[in-house]
């Protein structure tokens, strides 16, 4: 399902190239000699204490101060090939902003980051900037640290929301072309963005009763606020995007509904919606969950908040979070919260081969969350009510790298051994969610039950219709969902406009 | 919002609601559910179609008044409305020509099968129904159900209507009587789905029930509410809410329903403590 990295088109490059000829970036440049940037440390983001912070859901990061923030801005070298850019999935000009932060120009820094991302507070808190734009900095190369991209983008889109000034951009004239978007998580939102910008009457039908899919049932408030969110969405509806929540695809009406109510183009952003379990003994007892329904549970339905809110949710003394993703790490911190006595990671292989970001590790650890390293449930054990009393695991080896490039974990007999828990969160991946599919006739789809796209335009293979995010990827990321989105507004844009 | 056009009760405990929902009402089919919340902090939950009305852009439901949620439901007037009211949900059920068949139904589930007997009848089949209840003045829809079946039998405890009997004894006869029956199907508490499931096994007929397990979202997403069927887990919002009776882990959906039974009870307790008048 993955795809090529693509090289930044001619376009982008000129933009790039304009932004950096400008004589105020010329003379921030020369101000400072790069030798001076370069001794200058990384500004660490500040965070709640951790014996504080893993008993309430408030967010664990606290921002930059603007002092550090333009500070840290001033660390990067502005330099001529900005690999920066093309690490980032939606090609944010990258050096622009953090040399208007440099200058004292945040508001202008967050403008020009909406210029290519509608969602920028979001992508500041949750993107993996390690592995995307700060992993290519040149910063990096030289072997310091690189420029805290994603801290930065975070102070800016939180500046402009606290002083008010958050601004509509002038919109085009209406072209009178409707786009049904299917489901208001990051790619929907993404793509209704960029399409509402471009005069097009965009309304996006989301099944669950709040927008943000897995930002708002999935991804907790001590990683990302509701009010952030909020705020974010409040953004598009400025932009006149329509929102249809408790509506969906497939059962209220299908996609050919939708074309005969006059939507020309259609964008799929229906998500992973399709939990994962392992199809071992004992999985159905009382106490196992899904990491989708034990964190929508305590995020969309605030059963942190029983009794005050009705939907209850398991409160453990032992948690185990079987899996190693930044899903698993927000499960274990959950439980974590919710009052667990040991919460702990269970993993089948070794810390190196974690997919979560390094940053949701340490905080986990430092919160008190314990790993069971190349470990792997056999079989769960429950009483004689069904409710889940122990699990019985097994430690694993690790051998030659699979297809994913990471080694593969191997069951080390005679190793096996039972520990007691009452709760267990099943966070090893999510399937693309089926109901559209099965209800539209005639759509192409892959082997992993994903709709299947041609990767440089986003389209299906029914014209007008277009996917992109984890219902083409599977269980991916935030950015990497709104990096197909960008394309795939694009793409729209040019149909409707045939 | 969507708004509610009606809400009246139907008996004791069990209420009748019908919401606005133009777009909901063209899509409905026999045997699917809406998730409804019944205010901002309330919980999700499933409520079985009983009716409804394309022309007037309605989708009624019946439903037992039995915790938090559906309490305040049950206080809820025409005019009000809901935050949440989303469908249908679920599959349809299938409406084929089955010779006779025998629908067993109790509580809700009086609600719930009446647009399946309605388009069973419609299909052409021999439809008899046997309504269940605790007493003669916990039935409702005698009536519609005269309408459209050719037989509807009763089986009150306090032997005002029909026999004294379980609704598994009145089966046994039921299917006696009128061999050969083509299927059976059920709806209304766990255990009347699991007696009629019960009751028709050694007699190899085929029988549906309507699972009615914890459910979140409703649609797949969650997981909630997994259930076994012929020994593989399913996930009752999308691949059912009908699965054939004989392969229904009942076991396990006692159980699953159960999850919360403490904190139900708890949710309760603080309701009725601090918000009724």
């Amino acid at each position: 399902m993955a795809e090529e990295k693509k090289a930044l088109s001619p376009e982008d490059r000129a933009r790039l190239k304009a932004e950096f000829d400008q004589d105020w970036r010329k003379d921030l440049r020369k101000s400072v000699p790069p030798k001076e940037r370069m001794k200058s440390v990384r500004q660490k983001m500040p965070e709640r204490p951790a014996d504080e912070r893993n008993r309430d859901f408030k967010e664990v990061n606290l921002g930059l101060t603007a002092e550090m923030a333009r500070e840290e801005a001033r660390r990067c070298l502005d330099c001529p090939t900005s690999p920066c850019v093309t690490g980032c999935p939606v090609y944010i000009d990258i050096p622009a902003f953090v040399k208007l932060i440099e200058a004292g120009r945040f508001v202008e820094a967050a403008w020009k980051i909406k210029e290519t991302n509608s969602l920028p507070a979001i992508c500041g808190r949750v993107c993996p900037q390690e592995t995307q734009c700060e992993e290519v900095c040149s910063l990096k190369k030289t072997g310091g640290s690189p420029v805290a991209i994603g801290n930065l983008e975070r102070f800016v889109s939180d500046f402009e929301r606290l002083e008010g000034s958050v601004k509509v951009p002038p919109l085009p004239p209406p072209t009178g072309k409707k786009v049904a978007i299917i489901g208001a998580g990051p790619a929907g939102l993404t793509v209704a963005g960029d399409l509402a910008k471009l005069g097009h009457k965009v309304t996006i039908f989301e099944a669950l009763h709040e927008s943000g899919g897995v930002l708002i049932y999935g991804i907790p408030e001590f990683r990302l606020p509701k009010a952030i969110l909020k705020a974010e969405v409040d953004y598009l509806k400025r932009l006149g995007v329509e929102i249809r929540t408790s509506f969906v695809v497939g059962m209220t009406a299908t996609i050919e509904d939708l074309r005969a109510d006059g939507y020309e183009a259609i964008f799929i952003g229906s998500g992973a919606g399709l939990p994962n379990f392992m199809k071992i003994p004992g999985e159905n007892l009382v106490g196992v969950y899904s990491a989708n329904e034990y964190l929508t549970r305590v995020n969309l339905m605030r059963a942190y908040d029983f009794p005050d809110h009705d939907t209850p949710v398991f409160k453990a003394r032992t948690a185990a979070v079987i899996g190693g993703g930044n899903v698993a790490m927000d499960s274990v911190r959950t439980a974590k919260r919710l009052g667990a006595e040991r919460a702990i990671i269970v993993y089948r292989r070794s810390r190196a081969e974690m997919p979560a970001r390094i940053e949701e590790i340490h905080h986990a650890e430092e919160e008190g969350i314990e790993f069971q390293l190349l470990t792997t449930p056999i079989r769960y054990i429950g009483d004689e009510h069904g409710r889940l009393r122990a699990m019985e695991c097994q430690k694993m080896g690790l051998g030659e790298p699979d297809a994913s490039g990471r080694r593969r974990p191997v069951p080390i007999e005679g190793s096996e051994y039972t520990t007691e828990v009452d709760l267990v969160v099943c966070a090893i991946g999510q399937s693309p969610n089926p109901l559209i599919p099965q209800t539209t006739p005639g759509l192409k789809m892959g082997k992993w039950g994903n709709v299947e796209v041609d990767w440089t335009t986003m389209a299906t293979n029914l014209p007008g219709i277009y996917a992109g995010g984890d219902i083409i990827r599977g269980g991916a990321t935030v950015i990497l969902a709104m990096g197909d989105a960008r394309i795939a507004a694009a793409e729209i844009d040019k149909y409707l406009r045939r | 919002m969507p708004k509610i056009l009606t809400r009246e009760r139907l008996v004791p405990n069990l209420h009748l609601i019908e919401f606005e929902a133009p777009e909901v009402a063209r899509k409905c089919r026999p045997g699917q559910f809406v998730i409804v919340m019944p205010d901002e902090r309330g919980e999700r939950i499933p409520l079985s179609i009983a009716d409804w009305d394309a022309g007037r852009g309605s989708v009624t439901a019946v439903f037992l008044s039995v915790g938090t949620s559906t309490r305040k439901l049950a206080a809820l007037r025409a005019g009000d409305e809901v935050p949440v009211f989303v469908g249908p949900l679920g599959r349809a059920s299938e409406i084929g020509p089955f010779g006779t068949v025998v629908l067993t139904a109790g509580c809700f589930g009086i609600g719930a099968l009446w647009p399946t007997a309605r388009a069973l009848r419609a299909a052409g089949n021999k439809v008899i129904a046997v309504i269940d209840a605790k007493a003669d003045y916990l039935v409702y829809w005698k009536d519609r159900y005269l309408s459209v079946c050719d037989k509807v039998l009763f089986s009150s405890r306090d032997h005002a209507l029909g026999s004294g009997d379980f609704v598994h004894k009145e089966l046994d006869k039921v299917l006696e009587a009128e061999a050969p029956v083509g299927r059976v199907i059920s709806i209304g508490c766990t255990y009347l789905m699991y007696s009629t499931a019960q009751a028709t096994k050694s007699l190899g007929i085929k029988t549906i029930v309507s699972l009615n397990p914890i459910m979140v979202d409703g649609t797949g997403m969650c997981g909630a509410c997994r259930c076994t069927a012929a020994g593989k887990t399913k996930f009752a919002c999308v691949d059912g809410p009908d699965f054939d009776g004989h392969e229904v882990d009942w076991a396990e959906l006692f159980m699953r329903r159960k999850s919360y039974f403490d904190d139900e009870i708890r949710s309760l307790c603080r309701f009725e403590e601090t918000e009724l008048p």
